[in-house]
């Protein structure tokens, strides 16, 4: 008899640490969250609101800032520096449509025909991110500098006759010009285009290409209507990886322009480091973050993303 | 569903294909004609599916050319063929719905009104609801009959069908089957299908090359081949075939005696892919479900002029319709039978002494220069 009782007791003897252990099972997504949270909260959410109080504070660095809600601030911020807001969004935008220009081809090509080249490929692309982003900045300062060879071949070719008709360039500089912070935002954000749309495009089954040319579309019709498509997903976080950090930027801006070609993020430092004006500063980078979060938003709706595989 | 390009023949002539030192597909000559079903059959990595993607263009030959009707095709781009290709993994353009799907190849030759062509097609394959749907919400049979739609629509003179039903599960692909032989005998466009299924081959084909080693081993219709295998390969490959080495005792006549052990046994000399002499070797085969069986004591009921061989029953298992048995015999260790359960004699279990017997019509002869195991387990081979 005591045989068929035996597993009914076992049972009852062992419901409470199974309970436990589910409790315990439950508990583990919160326990992986916690470092990223904790992180984020300090180094996030923390200076976010230290900031969001700074804008609207009042008073000055000898007399200490008090909290008016001062909202003024912001309004006055927007009037002084709109040209610089939209000098940042107009870089920003045109060194974003220069990338997918150039990363376009380069990432169809490593993801399509360099076969066994790919992985070197791909190394190359992120080698620049062995040196330091000013380093190699600063680099481009000898390589657009007046007299040099960049200058004089663009010269001899005209080019600089029609970027300095195009208000880019002004007379045979390249230096301290539209065009070279252009240049240095276009060559620091390649990669993070680059990367993103060879990962879409890598993921595209060749035999799509197949049965698009077997459906009686040429190459070019093939890629407008199968590759470039599919590939959406890679164009929309390149462009957001390239264009979100771009219009913050001021380290191109600084050093590759002049007082002629200063971006947002160039007034916002110097409010920061120089003018000690730190209600102004916070409150441009509250305005910077709220045009780009607003831009992003409709672009991502427009670009239709969640429909795609 | 009429053409309005008359299709004409397909035809191969001398075409190969190497990939640097392998040659993928030897110098080959083949005429499909138009309007008829026809299976390349083989194991994988016997050039069938190169030779299919020669004739749509997705491959160019390193030698021969592919002609279409009077049209030879050979250097055209797939975009310019009037061939369209059922993919083996269906390839559906995953951000286009299967409407779009269906309607791309009428939309890259400009046409403008395809919204009733379209309809129509889905309406063939019995997809008319699903026409809004992405491909990743649809199942594996429901994607396989929109590449095929996508395919049809279009009208091609040749639709190549590149291992179909490969994805599908086996009642599915039964069930295709006889669908893909309706819609061909609907729009009688010349169907060549790839696969290395021989029994999808038989049941859809009107004729089957099989392929070996990027060769054409035989070709003919499906029970031309079956009763009347040429090689051991396509003996093998295509269904079962018991095969006995023998020597051969008296030829010449229209029938050949054959000595194999203790059993003598005869064949239609027609029926021998070689011509045999007295005393040479030959390989006599025989199909498990031509054999009958029974018990040894029962010996004196079978009729005289059956050939017949002696053995015992070493495994046997019953699947419904039929008992397969192995017979350990002294001409061949496993000759295996397929026994109708009409009537089941209980005394036909593993160890028993057992007569086997068959009408010499139903015999044939093979060269013995061949291999005798050519074309079993190859399937899953990979080349």
């Amino acid at each position: 008899m005591s045989a068929p009782a035996t597993p009914a007791q076992a049972a009852v003897a062992a419901e409470p640490p199974v309970h436990r252990a589910s409790l315990r099972k439950r508990l583990v997504p919160y326990w992986l969250l916690l470092p990223g949270i904790l992180w984020l909260l300090v180094f996030f959410v923390l200076p976010m609101i230290y900031q969001a109080s700074t804008s609207v504070q009042t008073g000055s660095l000898e007399e200490g800032f008090q909290v008016t809600w001062h909202f003024q601030t912001y309004w006055d911020a927007l009037t002084e520096y709109y040209p610089q807001f939209l000098r940042s969004l107009l870089y920003a935008g045109t060194a974003t449509v220069l990338c997918l220009l150039l990363g376009y081809p380069l990432a169809y090509l490593i993801a399509f025909k360099a076969g066994r080249w790919r992985n070197l490929l791909l190394v190359l692309v992120i080698a620049p991110f062995f040196t330091s982003f000013l380093i190699r900045t600063l680099a481009w300062k000898t390589i657009l500098a007046d007299g040099g060879p960049v200058v004089g071949v663009l010269n001899t070719l005209h080019v600089l006759d029609v970027t300095s008709w195009l208000g880019m360039t002004q007379g045979d500089r390249v230096l301290a010009t539209p065009l070279a912070v252009v240049c240095g935002l276009t060559y620091n954000f390649l990669p993070f285009m680059i990367l993103p749309l060879y990962t879409s495009l890598e993921r595209i089954d060749t035999r799509l290409h197949e049965a698009a040319g077997d459906l009686y579309a040429r190459p070019s019709t093939t890629f407008r209507k199968v590759t470039f498509p599919l590939s959406m997903p890679g164009v929309v976080s390149g462009t957001l990886l390239t264009f979100i950090p771009a219009s913050g930027d001021y380290v191109n801006a600084e050093l590759l322009g002049s007082t002629d070609t200063r971006m947002i993020g160039n007034v916002i430092q110097s409010q920061y480091l120089r003018i000690l004006d730190y209600p102004t500063a916070a409150a441009l980078s509250f305005i910077l973050m709220a045009i780009v979060l607003i831009m992003v938003t409709i672009y991502i709706r427009r670009a239709g993303t969640e429909d795609l595989v | 569903m009429t053409d309005k390009t008359a299709g004409g023949d397909v035809r191969l002539a001398g075409i190969s294909k190497h990939y640097g030192s392998f040659t993928a597909v030897h110098p080959l000559d083949l005429t499909i004609p138009q309007g008829s079903f026809f299976a390349l059959l083989g194991a994988s990595g016997c050039g069938k599916t190169t030779t299919l993607r020669m004739i749509a263009g997705l491959e160019e030959p390193s030698t021969g050319t592919v002609s279409l009707g009077e049209r030879e095709v050979t250097h055209l781009p797939p975009y310019k063929r009037p061939v369209n290709t059922v993919f083996q993994s269906y390839a559906l353009f995953p951000h286009l719905d299967i409407y779009e799907n269906v309607a791309f190849g009428l939309r890259r030759r400009g046409i403008k009104s395809v919204k009733k062509q379209v309809e129509d097609m889905l309406e063939l394959v019995e997809l008319g609801q699903f026409a809004q749907r992405k491909p990743h919400q649809l199942s594996g049979g429901q994607q396989q009959r929109v590449a095929v739609a996508r395919a049809l629509v279009n009208h091609p003179q040749v639709l190549l069908l590149d291992e179909p039903l490969g994805a599908l599960d086996l009642k599915l692909r039964r069930q295709m089957q006889l669908e893909l032989k309706r819609i061909q005998t609907e729009v009688g466009i010349t169907f060549v299908h790839v696969t290395h299924d021989q029994e999808e081959a038989m049941t859809m084909a009107d004729t089957v090359a099989v392929m070996n080693g990027g060769r054409v081993e035989q070709l003919g219709a499906p029970a031309e081949l079956y009763e009347n295998p040429k090689t051991t390969f396509v003996a093998n490959f295509l269904g079962t075939s018991n095969l006995i080495e023998a020597e051969v005792l008296e030829a010449g006549g229209s029938d050949v005696l054959v000595g194999s052990a203790d059993a003598r046994l005869r064949l239609p000399a027609a029926r021998c892919s070689t011509t045999p002499t007295a005393g040479g070797k030959l390989l006599v085969g025989v199909r498990p479900e031509k054999i009958s069986l029974v018990h040894a004591a029962d010996e004196d009921t079978v009729a005289a002029g059956r050939n017949k061989v002696r053995g015992t029953i070493s495994a046997s298992s019953f699947i419904g319709v039929s008992t397969q048995y192995v017979i350990d015999s002294p001409v061949c260790p496993e000759l295996e039978v397929y026994v109708q359960n009409i009537e089941r004699d209980a005394r036909l279990v593993p160890g028993a002494e057992v007569v086997l017997h068959w009408n010499p019509e139903h015999t044939f002869g093979l060269d013995a220069a061949q291999d005798i195991d050519a074309g079993i387990e190859t399937v899953e081979e990979g080349a």
